[in-house]
């Protein structure tokens, strides 16, 4: 068996190795017929990598071409721009942006923390005949379509936030300076605070359930030996499971953070689509990036307001490229710490 | 001879599969206002003619690309284009039905046109300077109507659309300083108020939010049966919506003149300030001459045997002056040699 293995092992290189057949005794004469079948394997599974690049390449492209006009109209000042007006033709990108990154930030806020405890009961604390269901319950929710909770969040999320959330902290902060202002803006319960939950309701199960996988490719022998020295749940979890999964972890985050950065139909309906950074209240209605999209582009004339939509494409492009960076420098620091320490 | 095995082939053809006869179908691609309208027209078509009529509604702003680009056969808007962008494009639009908008308030105890506003006071509301139900410039337009002591909920769409277009035209036209510092689109950049998406998310926000007002189609007011503000009209009339106000906002406009009719404000003693046409956009001079002569017979064939449908729909057909007037004009349509096209 392991005789015929290597035959053309390295044709992936380029250079099928013909040489090599003549070694063996007895070839298969099903592999020795198709020489050529290796290399084609190689340049398809190559083109297919390469197809993604210039797939990338070209959104890139074409983005910056569209976005052309307002690029030269507004240079980098789109980006601290609060103006948004189609009928004076002038536009500014900072409110969609801040939009954006604030209810991602909240969404990671509340679904990081509930997503390792979903993650952490399952695969430490759970009895065995609940892993299953609860672990299908949760992998069913990622699957519900995002204009679902939009609907959800618009007719019973938001009605409940504004009555039992929101007005009793605007009575209770009335008045008082700073923390009033942080918790103003009409009680309606849409805003950022209600499209920042919505996102964490959405992510939650994908995170949840990708951190629950790498919990689970922990090596029993490590845990156990932690177990058998003395740890108690808390000590396993924080020293052996976590420094084992901070890959999968980090990476289950950045997964939910991709998402929520880039979900439209749900935001859009919880919002409230309000062009204006007049207070940094959660409560609030105001835009995303995405909701802008959605909402301005079927109806955006040519020139300048598609361009600039185009533009905020464009941003929410390098947002989630900075994001991704960001993940991966992260965890080379980790790498490069863990190894100092041992 | 020959010829005449030809056109029998053809007969023959077309009798036995009407669904292979694509040369003749149609796509249109515009406005979402109309999309109920023209979609039972095109299957009700469809059935009649074994025509088929692609319609996507996509939005005014893409209808309008998508004619000049050449990619659909008509495009439909609820904006019209003025007479001079019409000529630069070689193209000819016409109306095809009309429809209002409606202001809709949730407020307890309210009835539906029990409250009455002047286009300058419901320009302030829009504009975040009347904030309260009981501000003494609605009080003394509704003595005697229970306004209560609340803030108001201002509601609007927040996706572009035709439906802001009348709503902010009739507002620039009406209102001083919402003209200075507004205007009018379909997208504009709206001083107050939350954004529902579509005429379905601004009615949700309306039935939900203790005393909100927002303005939607007629058809998503009546079957919601939400309450209707009375508006008063460029006569110095209080009216409330609906067909009747609607015809006579189009019966006042000098379609005569120009198809470029924007029915808000319209004189007619009993015209519905917020009315509007919708409108179909084609080339003038058509290279795919089947298409073009079908969509006119559509057209013409929505005209004659269609108005039920619309009225059912809750759009208010086009008075028969300004049908005559279309058919006027779709005489000068040709193809690319300079023949008109045969819509009847």
């Amino acid at each position: 068996m392991t005789a015929i293995l290597p035959a053309d092992f390295d044709g992936a290189d380029g250079a099928p190795s013909q040489g090599r057949t003549s070694f063996m005794k007895n070839p298969d004469p099903r592999r020795v017929a198709l020489p050529w079948a290796d290399w084609v394997f190689a340049m398809l599974a190559r083109g297919a990598a390469l197809l993604t690049l210039s797939l990338l390449l070209a959104i890139i492209g074409s983005l910056i071409v569209g976005a052309w006009p307002a690029i030269r109209e507004y240079g980098f000042s789109f980006l601290w721009r609060t103006d948004w007006d189609p009928v004076q033709d002038s536009y500014g990108g900072l409110v969609m942006i801040y939009g954006t990154v604030a209810t991602s930030l909240i969404a990671l806020l509340i679904a990081v923390p509930v997503s390792f405890g979903i993650a952490l009961f399952l695969t430490e604390l759970s009895p065995n005949w609940l892993k299953r269901p609860l672990g299908i319950a949760v992998e069913l929710l990622a699957a519900v379509p995002s204009i679902v909770y939009g609907m959800w969040g618009l007719l019973v999320f938001g009605p409940i936030l504004a009555t039992y959330v929101q007005q009793p902290l605007q009575a209770l902060t009335n008045g008082i300076p700073y923390m009033g202002a942080f918790f103003s803006g009409p009680p309606v319960g849409i805003g950022i605070l209600s499209a920042g939950i919505i996102l964490a309701i959405m992510i939650i199960p994908f995170i949840a359930s990708v951190m629950r996988d790498v919990f689970d490719v922990t090596p029993p022998m490590l845990k156990e030996s932690a177990y058998g020295l003395g740890s108690t749940t808390w000590e396993v979890v924080s020293k052996v499971v976590l420094p084992y999964t901070k890959t999968g972890v980090v990476g289950a985050i950045m997964l939910g953070l991709g998402r929520a950065l880039g979900e439209t139909m749900a935001v859009t309906f919880v919002i409230g689509n309000m062009n204006q950074l007049n207070s940094l209240s959660v409560f609030e209605a105001a835009n995303s990036i995405t909701s802008a999209l959605a909402n301005e582009f079927a109806e955006a004339g040519e020139g300048l307001h598609q361009a600039s939509l185009i533009y905020l494409g464009l941003v929410l492009f390098f947002i989630t490229f900075v994001v991704l960076a960001f993940s991966k420098v992260l965890l080379a620091r980790m790498k490069k710490s863990e190894g100092a320490r041992s | 001879m020959k010829f005449k095995m030809i056109q029998a082939a053809v007969a023959v053809t077309m009798s036995l599969s009407t669904g292979l006869v694509l040369a003749q179908d149609v796509t249109g691609a515009g406005a979402t206002f109309p999309a109920p309208v023209y979609a039972k027209w095109a299957d009700t078509f469809n059935k009649a003619t074994g025509v088929r009529i692609n319609y996507q509604s996509v939005g005014s702003g893409a209808g309008i690309k998508q004619i000049k680009a050449k990619t659909v056969d008509f495009g439909a808007t609820d904006m019209p284009l003025k007479d001079d962008e019409l000529a630069k494009e070689g193209l000819v639009q016409f109306p095809t039905v009309i429809g209002g908008v409606v202001l809709v308030v949730n407020i307890k105890g309210i009835q539906p046109g029990q409250v009455k506003m002047t286009g300058e006071v419901l320009g302030n509301i829009y504009l975040g300077k009347i904030t309260k139900w009981n501000d003494p410039a609605l009080t003394a337009l509704n003595p005697g109507v229970p306004l209560p002591d609340a803030a108001i909920a201002l509601v609007r769409r927040a996706d572009g659309s035709g439906t802001s277009f009348i709503f902010t035209n009739y507002l620039s036209k009406v209102n001083a300083e919402w003209k200075s510092t507004v205007g009018e689109g379909t997208a504009v950049k709206w001083p107050a108020g939350a954004g529902g998406k579509g005429n379905e998310g601004v009615s949700a926000f309306v039935q939900r939010l203790p005393n909100s007002i927002g303005y939607v189609e007629y058809a998503y007011a009546k079957q919601n049966k939400m309450s209707h503000v009375s508006l008063k009209n460029a006569a110095g009339n209080y009216v409330q919506p609906d067909d009747v106000t609607f015809k006579a906002a189009a019966a006042s406009a000098e379609w005569d003149k120009t198809f470029y009719q924007v029915l808000t404000n319209q004189a007619g003693k009993d015209a519905w300030p917020l009315s509007g046409a919708t409108f179909i956009l084609i080339h003038k001079s058509q290279d795919k001459p089947a298409q073009g002569a079908s969509t006119l017979k559509f057209f013409n064939w929505a005209y004659e045997g269609g108005d039920k449908t619309a009225s059912d729909l809750e759009y208010v057909p086009l008075p028969a002056s300004v049908k005559d007037l279309v058919r006027k004009q779709w005489a000068t349509v040709t193809d690319a040699a300079g023949k008109p096209l045969a819509y009847k």
